[in-house]
């Protein structure tokens, strides 16, 4: 049986009673959390030490900081955008925050804070090039990704800013014996608190809805009244903070700035979001799968070195993972079209 | 149907016949044992309202769809075409409405593209292609057009001689022309009708589709009729007069398509003077009250579309006055929709619906604002406003969080028109309201149009004005109280319906006297 055939078995025709769609819509909703569980139960049975407290851990601890940039990353690609700039934009917020401390000696919270700031307004003016110039969201965030990371490096002087410890560091540091109770690094909490407000933002706020409907059709939007420059301006801005808070996340991990870290990263947020149901070609996304997204990559990442695989077999599996679930989205709305 | 009427142009057996044709999409018939066939050296109209099954029909025909059931027979021999290529090569050629040159190449190229002449090399020979479309050409009388000019730089008429030449080119026995005037003017409507009269000489076979039953009248020997998947009639075109066909092709009278309930214009709800756009329109000036509605008719790119635009605020403003109620000034969108006016897409695929989205998310997209506490949009709500208008407009669907796109086009249409109901605006902008629906969908927006402009039905109490562009004529007859009538970005001053027929607009349209 080839996986049409599969697929119609599972989602049989959907044109005929209401109950079906409601099973689609389920499907759709939870279709990567099924796939984690998928990859998380190969892993599995492969080797059980990935089922202890201590693997968990690991894996959150990890997928965070992807995990918050995939947080403003699906607003852009629900809009229909792109950012590519985000991994330049960590690295410039992990520079950023680290000298805030070390070199203006801010307070951390204030640090942060003023990280927030930068790295917003560097997902401003891509925002600003998108809507007033009408460039393309490519072009843009490719040449931001090119001057951030220079910038980030200039300011840096080319070396990792080393921080004192503060609480920061905390954020993503493995837990304490006493406060193990906590399950997942307070990173891991702020980022699940930070993805339910934006999962609530996104489905019951005029504007949240509003980035789906510019995603889905932009002229369709501006017929109905919607700012869609405002929209699109807010999204990319909303996505460098997140970047920022990555960032932010990369210096409490690394206890440094790096201003060459998180290269490439991008693409892995990018890769986050499509696993999780993300369209780029716009309208679709949830903030639940792009997260699913991140801890899938984690997992294969995690297992793979539990079963002391060779680094180029985790690429492999991780990339014929993402063009899976882009097979399996594609199958999807064939049937549903 | 099967056997021919009394008919002087088929003396033999037809050239083409297509038996007892059925095909299913889905649970829905798109066509039920339709009977047609042409002789050769005929034209023959196929007439009938959008979703009657034409299209669907020549799909057939052209290889682009199978037939569940049913043969066909090209001069006495079985013909079953598994693609648009296979019917090319039995020499059955289709013209499509959407004109379907590559636009970068010459038309030379595009004439005898994927059949280039070519040397043993296996290079083509271009004194050989140059020789052959010029040939071409010259057969129909159209030396004029250049071989080496690109056809995206022809105008439209020119664009469809070089279809046509193309289909010559290759040699045909069944030319098929889906709307070929559409976008035609009518000097080069004139120029097309000499040619099929021509064509029709050398001994083809024309299979002639149109909405303007004058035109099939002039150029057509028979006609048939489809409505709902299956053949009404099947006559020579000299047995029936226009009024009928129109009856045979929507299946009810003219009046019950057609309601009208008293409408008394009130307030003015819309003024514009001098209007004018980038390039379109030049200059405009109407008045629309409540409780009338208002119809523009025009060929397309006369300019009615970039008016409708202009007004709420999508195309800049050069010049003139906007008046809507007390309010003076051009807009956004977004201040269009706070002013209570609404516009409804021409093209409800690209920019009229979201069509990803569900149905809820399309028609309370306008205004999310009261669908939950403290600003927010809870889906409940917005399934509860839409299930009001999923009963009121008649909308087939699942539910209303099903995707727009799963919807049939008038079903879409009526989503569309939903929104504007839903936002309760009190100036409507109609563009194409009907475009490419089926009659039944139509009978209902145009109740729905009169219960707007009257004040009475599930619309609201208060009667709305209503501007509404068309090029159905008569649609506009039928619906509208006033119709002007816009040539060349000029917009002429308003007439009641009852003081206009069809020709003097038509007339008008093409500039060839002014209704005014």
């Amino acid at each position: 049986m080839n996986i049409t055939e599969l697929f119609k078995k599972l989602a049989p025709a959907s044109h005929n009673n209401a109950t079906t769609v409601k099973r689609l819509g389920w499907l759709n909703r939870f279709g990567p959390l099924l796939a984690l569980l998928l990859v998380y139960g190969f892993f599995a049975l492969l080797n059980a030490r990935i089922v202890t407290f201590m693997a968990l851990e690991t894996i959150i601890q990890q997928s965070v900081i992807v995990g918050v940039a995939a947080l403003g990353m699906t607003m852009v690609i629900i809009s229909a955008g792109i950012d590519l700039s985000a991994g330049s934009i960590i690295a410039m917020s992990s520079v950023v925050v680290a000298l805030l401390i070390q070199s203006l000696g801010l307070s951390p919270i204030l640090a942060v804070l003023g990280c927030l700031l930068v790295a917003a307004m560097l997902g401003f003016i891509n925002g600003m090039l998108i809507t007033r110039l009408r460039m393309v969201p490519f072009i843009v965030t490719l040449g931001m990704m090119l001057a951030v990371r220079g910038f980030a490096k200039g300011l840096a002087r080319g070396m990792p800013v080393n921080v004192e410890p503060t609480w920061l560091n905390e954020l993503l540091a493995t837990l304490p014996p006493d406060q193990k109770w906590l399950l997942i690094p307070p990173g891991g909490w702020l980022m699940l608190f930070l993805a339910v407000i934006i999962a609530g933002f996104l489905r019951y706020t005029p504007l949240g809805r509003h980035i789906y409907a510019v995603g889905s059709n932009e002229q369709t939007a501006r017929l109905c009244g919607v700012d869609v420059e405002r929209v699109k301006q807010f999204v990319y801005a909303a996505a460098g903070a997140f970047a920022g808070l990555a960032g932010i996340m990369l210096t409490s991990y690394q206890e440094q700035g790096d201003p060459t870290g998180a290269v490439g990263m991008e693409l892995d947020i990018i890769a986050a979001v499509v696993i999780g149901g993300g369209s780029l070609s716009g309208g679709e996304g949830s903030i639940l799968g792009s997260l699913v997204g991140a801890i899938i990559m984690t997992v294969i990442r995690t297992g793979s070195q539990l079963n002391g695989w060779p680094t180029w077999v985790t690429q492999v599996v991780t990339g014929v993972v993402i063009i899976i679930a882009v097979v399996v989205d594609r199958l999807r709305h064939r049937h549903l079209a | 149907m099967a056997e021919p009427s009394v008919n002087m142009h088929s003396p033999q057996s037809p050239r083409l016949e297509m038996r007892r044709i059925t095909k299913h999409f889905g649970a829905t018939v798109a066509l039920s044992q339709v009977d047609f066939s042409v002789a050769a050296g005929e034209v023959h109209a196929l007439v009938g309202e959008n979703g009657a099954g034409k299209s669907t029909l020549m799909k057939v025909l052209s290889g682009a769809h199978q037939p569940d059931e049913g043969t066909m027979y090209l001069d006495g021999q079985s013909f079953v075409p598994r693609s648009p290529l296979d019917a090319r090569h039995e020499q059955v050629a289709m013209i499509y409405q959407e004109l379907s040159l590559a636009p970068h190449l010459s038309v030379e190229e595009n004439i005898l593209l994927g059949m280039e002449p070519t040397n043993k090399w296996g290079l083509v020979r271009w004194e050989e292609v140059r020789a052959r479309t010029l040939e071409t050409l010259a057969q129909f009388g159209h030396a004029e057009i250049e071989p080496q000019r690109r056809a995206g730089d022809l105008p439209v008429s020119a664009r469809q001689l070089v279809e046509i030449a193309r289909a010559l080119a290759v040699g045909c026995r069944v030319l098929i022309l889906d709307e070929p005037t559409s976008s035609l003017s009518r000097e080069d409507i004139e120029r097309l009708f000499e040619i099929i009269k021509k064509l029709k000489e050398q001994g083809l076979s024309i299979i002639y589709i149109s909405h303007f039953l004058e035109e099939v009248q002039r150029i057509a020997d028979r006609v048939t009729v489809l409505l709902d998947g299956t053949v009404v009639k099947t006559c020579d075109i000299s047995t029936v007069t226009p009024g009928e066909i129109v009856q045979m092709m929507v299946g009810r009278t003219v009046e019950e398509l057609y309601p009208r309930s008293t409408r008394t214009p009130g307030e003015t709800a819309l003024m514009i003077e001098n209007l004018g756009g980038n390039k379109m329109p030049e200059s405009a000036s109407l008045t629309l009250y409540r409780g009338e509605v208002l119809g523009i008719f025009g060929l397309v790119g006369a300019g009615r579309t970039e008016l409708l635009r202009a007004i709420f605020g999508i195309d800049p403003v050069r010049q003139g006055q906007i008046r809507i109620g007390t309010i003076t000034g051009p807009a956004s969108p977004k201040a269009r929709w706070r002013q209570g006016v609404g516009m409804l897409s021409e093209d409800r695929q690209e920019e009229g619906l979201a069509l990803d989205l569900s149905l809820a998310e399309n028609i309370t997209l306008s205004r999310l604002k009261g669908l939950g506490p403290l600003g927010l949009v809870l889906p409940q709500h917005q399934q509860r406003a839409t299930q009001r208008w999923v009963e009121g407009l008649d909308i087939h669907c699942l539910t209303s969080v099903q995707k727009v796109v799963e919807l049939s086009g008038g079903n879409q249409q009526k989503v569309a028109l939903a929104r504007l109901l839903q936002h309760d605006v009190d100036v409507l902008l109609l563009d194409e309201p009907t475009r490419g629906i089926d009659v039944a969908a139509k009978a209902k927006i145009y109740q729905v149009i009169d219960e707007l402009a009257s004040g009475t039905g599930t619309t609201g109490r208060k009667p709305k004005a209503v501007l509404m562009i068309s090029s159905y004529l008569p649609e506009l007859l039928g619906v509208c109280d006033r119709v002007a009538v816009m040539h060349r970005g000029r917009l002429c001053e308003a007439r009641p319906v009852k003081d206009l027929d069809e020709h003097q607009l038509m007339l008008a349209a093409t500039g060839e006297s002014g209704v005014a």
